[in-house]
């Protein structure tokens, strides 16, 4: 099998595998009231954990680019209270703003 | 977008409306990934790969790997660890996807971080409508942006010219804000990107997120 064919099926069956393993083996039960605890705080770390990653990881390094000039500016408007898509939308084009003029 | 805690059940209908600008910038995204991968890895598996792993910054780093004539062994790697997160995520949303298991096990699959997060209700309860209506539109946008930068190369230009690469980071804080309630949300998040910046220089992408994800076991303390 070629490189490519493993690569893709380990990966996939790996991925399904992740994603599948929570609702197979929990089912719809409840889970204790202190496991939803640790839970409902799982999305605030994640975001914040995605947020630093996307706008500020390099190749192994923290790089301060075009991306963090987007993502202040998307701070700005979701502080003016901005819809959602008008956040967005501020973030690209900010950073291609910036990438525009080669900062 | 849905950010209070008491909320109505909600629709498909309604995860589609809530992650359409996001999917305009996922699809848009698909299309390079489609160019790299045709290159690296041929036309088939590309497709195979989104339809099949539908992660977009995991497929990115292995196919980037293998074009860089990196180890086959290294490229599996760093798309599992960058997978990695869906292991809580799933745990997460468990409680709220269907009942059948065919029907769980699809659903479960629609898991990814926009849909994970659009379909959040407060208090880490999820909407399994909201959150398979907005995966399948997110996958429509995956699959066919891979499918057109296979096809027929870029016809865009490079993505990142149009600043979409800062609207994902935009995205997540968008959706932290909503889910940031009180005290205890806050520092979670503090502790969480505290934990990423420091972790990056030293390990893997993927690594550090897993780790900043234990900042929630605060949650433990009464």
């Amino acid at each position: 099998m070629s490189d490519a064919w493993v690569l893709v099926i380990a990966v996939g069956a790996g991925t399904i595998a992740l994603k599948s393993a929570g609702p197979l083996l929990l089912g719809g039960r409840e889970v204790p009231a202190r496991a939803r605890g640790v839970l409902a705080l799982l999305g605030p770390a994640v975001l914040a954990a995605l947020i630093v990653t996307q706008a500020f990881a390099g190749d192994r390094e923290i790089v301060v680019d075009a991306r963090a000039a987007g993502l202040g500016a998307a701070a700005v408007a979701l502080l003016l209270r901005a819809p959602l898509l008008v956040v967005l939308v501020v973030a690209a084009a900010v950073a291609a703003g910036v990438r525009a003029v080669g900062i | 977008m849905a950010v209070s805690t008491d909320h109505p059940p909600g629709t498909i209908a309604e995860g589609m409306r809530a992650v359409a600008p996001l999917a305009v910038a996922v699809g848009l995204f698909g299309i390079p990934f489609g160019v790299l991968a045709r290159d690296a890895v041929g036309v088939l598996p590309a497709l195979v790969f989104s339809a099949t792993t539908f992660a977009g910054s995991a497929q990115m780093a292995s196919v980037s790997i293998l074009a860089d004539g990196g180890a086959l062994a290294a490229a599996i790697v760093a798309a599992l660890l960058l997978n990695t997160r869906y292991l809580p995520i799933g745990i997460s949303v468990a409680r709220s996807l269907p009942r059948r298991l065919t029907a769980r096990l699809l659903a479960a699959q629609l898991s990814v971080d926009e849909s994970w997060a659009i379909s959040h209700r407060g208090a880490g309860r999820y909407d399994g409508r909201v959150l398979v209506g907005a995966g399948l539109v997110l996958y429509a946008a995956w699959v066919v942006g891979t499918a057109i930068g296979a096809a027929g190369g870029s016809v865009l230009g490079d993505p990142e010219d149009l600043g979409l690469d800062a609207a994902f980071p935009a995205l997540f804080l968008a959706l932290l804000v909503g889910q940031v309630r009180d005290r205890r949300g806050a520092v979670v998040a503090l502790l969480g990107s505290a934990l990423a910046v420091v972790l990056i220089p030293f390990v893997p992408a993927g690594v550090p997120i897993i780790a900043a994800s234990a900042a929630c076991l605060l949650g433990l303390r009464r």
